[in-house]
């Protein structure tokens, strides 16, 4: 339903910094672009259980393990967090799930990179939940309601993850030559793609334009990309780990870093499917969200029985 | 001869700002959706305190029981590694 007079009115009230709740007027595409960036949010939450869901059973300590699960667990909640607000934009889970399963809807490209060491865990708690942090804590001042409340949520519980990542590589940097080599290796790795979760660059992001308009989104890719830029690699100097790029340099005027230009060609080439988990990562949640479908019919058997139940005692 | 009741009890939420919480602000009496929203209105925001309104009839809520809170919540005390101050930062280190 378009209604020219309803649009205005909408932007005026975005203008105005209000929030938009579930059940006020909303265009069209407001909403299309919610349910896409939020599903793709939820999704990676869930996605992202893999890479370190593969290191619970090798946590060098029962310490590391508790600690490796208990993330674990904050980041299916953060997932079901995302569904449910997503929900009340009219959509389904079970639509979302299709959408995930097919491919329609995308995932952060970052997952589809392996944990290939202790030292990745990390690297994926600092660099990638650094960079997720960066994203989250401006998506808290987000136009819709149910996704800035979420937002506000996850915030309060990511600042652990980031800590134990960094807390996990700054062990490695005090420790053997070996362990040290280790941390560095995940570095190389995982840095470049994790500047990459950012997104293209603003002049190459066709959506940016409306999300902004929309106080969706209230930093663009690139602003955001260089606040993480900025923050992270004072704290890899500071634990010795050198920065994979030999043409970063601090700009004394704008005190800002500026880096070598990102490889645009992996970014896509990851985003298209050819990274190297994307099978291994769909092909899992299909496996398990398979494998799972007796809990969820038995839930529904429980259910009818119950209604009937009541049906007889009222 | 109508049955003379108090009708439906609906409890109350409001927000008191654009885009905070919804929370638990009382309850009304109100014989449908249309009225209480407008007892909520009356009754709890006379002096400007929200921006938006939720009313849901109280037969639709459950709440656990206090006597399972040692059950429900006592498993997050005894996980402090959960909590960012847990985790001891290099000296020096910055915005983490």
């Amino acid at each position: 339903m378009h209604n020219e007079h309803s649009d205005t009115h909408f932007q005026s009230r975005i203008d105005n910094g209000e929030h938009i709740e579930a059940k006020d007027y909303m265009p069209e595409g407001y909403r299309k672009h919610l349910i896409r960036q939020m599903s793709q949010h939820a999704h990676s939450e869930v996605i992202g259980m893999q890479p370190e869901g593969n290191w619970i059973t090798r946590a060098p300590s029962l310490r590391a393990k508790q600690i490796l699960l208990a993330k674990i667990q904050d980041e299916g909640g953060h997932g079901l967090y995302l569904y449910s607000a997503v929900e009340t934009l009219g959509v389904s889970r079970a639509e979302l799930i299709e959408q995930l399963q097919t491919g329609k809807a995308k995932y952060s490209s970052i997952f589809n990179y392996p944990a290939l060491n202790w030292a990745d865990i990390g690297a994926i708690g600092w660099l990638v939940d650094g960079a997720a942090i960066v994203n989250q804590v401006s998506l808290q001042r987000t136009s819709y309601g149910p996704y800035s409340r979420a937002m506000v949520r996850i915030c309060k519980e990511e600042s652990f993850h980031q800590r134990q990542g960094y807390e996990i590589m700054t062990t490695m940097m005090r420790g053997t030559k070996d362990q040290q080599a280790m941390a560095q290796d995940a570095m190389n790795r995982w840095w470049w793609p994790a500047l990459m979760m950012f997104g293209p660059h603003d002049s190459d992001s066709p959506r940016s334009g409306d999300a902004v308009k929309w106080k969706i989104k209230r930093e663009t890719n690139d602003e955001l990309r260089q606040k993480f830029i900025d923050k992270t690699i004072p704290q890899a100097e500071l634990i010795g780990l050198t920065i994979p790029d030999k043409n970063f340099k601090l700009d004394e005027k704008t005190g800002h870093y500026t880096l070598s230009p990102i490889n645009w060609e992996e970014f896509h080439r990851v985003v298209a499917g050819h990274g190297p988990c994307n099978k291994q990562r769909l092909d899992h949640h299909i496996k398990y969200h398979q494998e799972g479908a007796w809990v969820r019919e038995a839930a529904e058997a429980y259910k009818v029985k119950t209604a009937k139940k009541e049906l007889v005692t009222a | 001869m109508a049955t003379d009741t108090q009708l439906d009890l609906w409890e109350v939420f409001i927000q008191s700002k654009s885009g905070l919480p919804y929370i638990h602000s009382g309850s009304v009496h109100a014989s449908d959706v249309k009225m209480a929203m407008q007892n909520a209105r009356d009754i709890y925001t006379r002096r400007g305190e929200g921006t938006s309104i939720w009313v849901v009839p109280a037969k639709h809520i459950s709440a656990s029981n206090p006597d399972d809170n040692d059950m429900l919540f006592d498993p997050s005390n005894d996980k402090i590694y959960r909590h960012p101050t847990f985790y001891v930062m290099p000296e020096g280190a910055k915005n983490i």
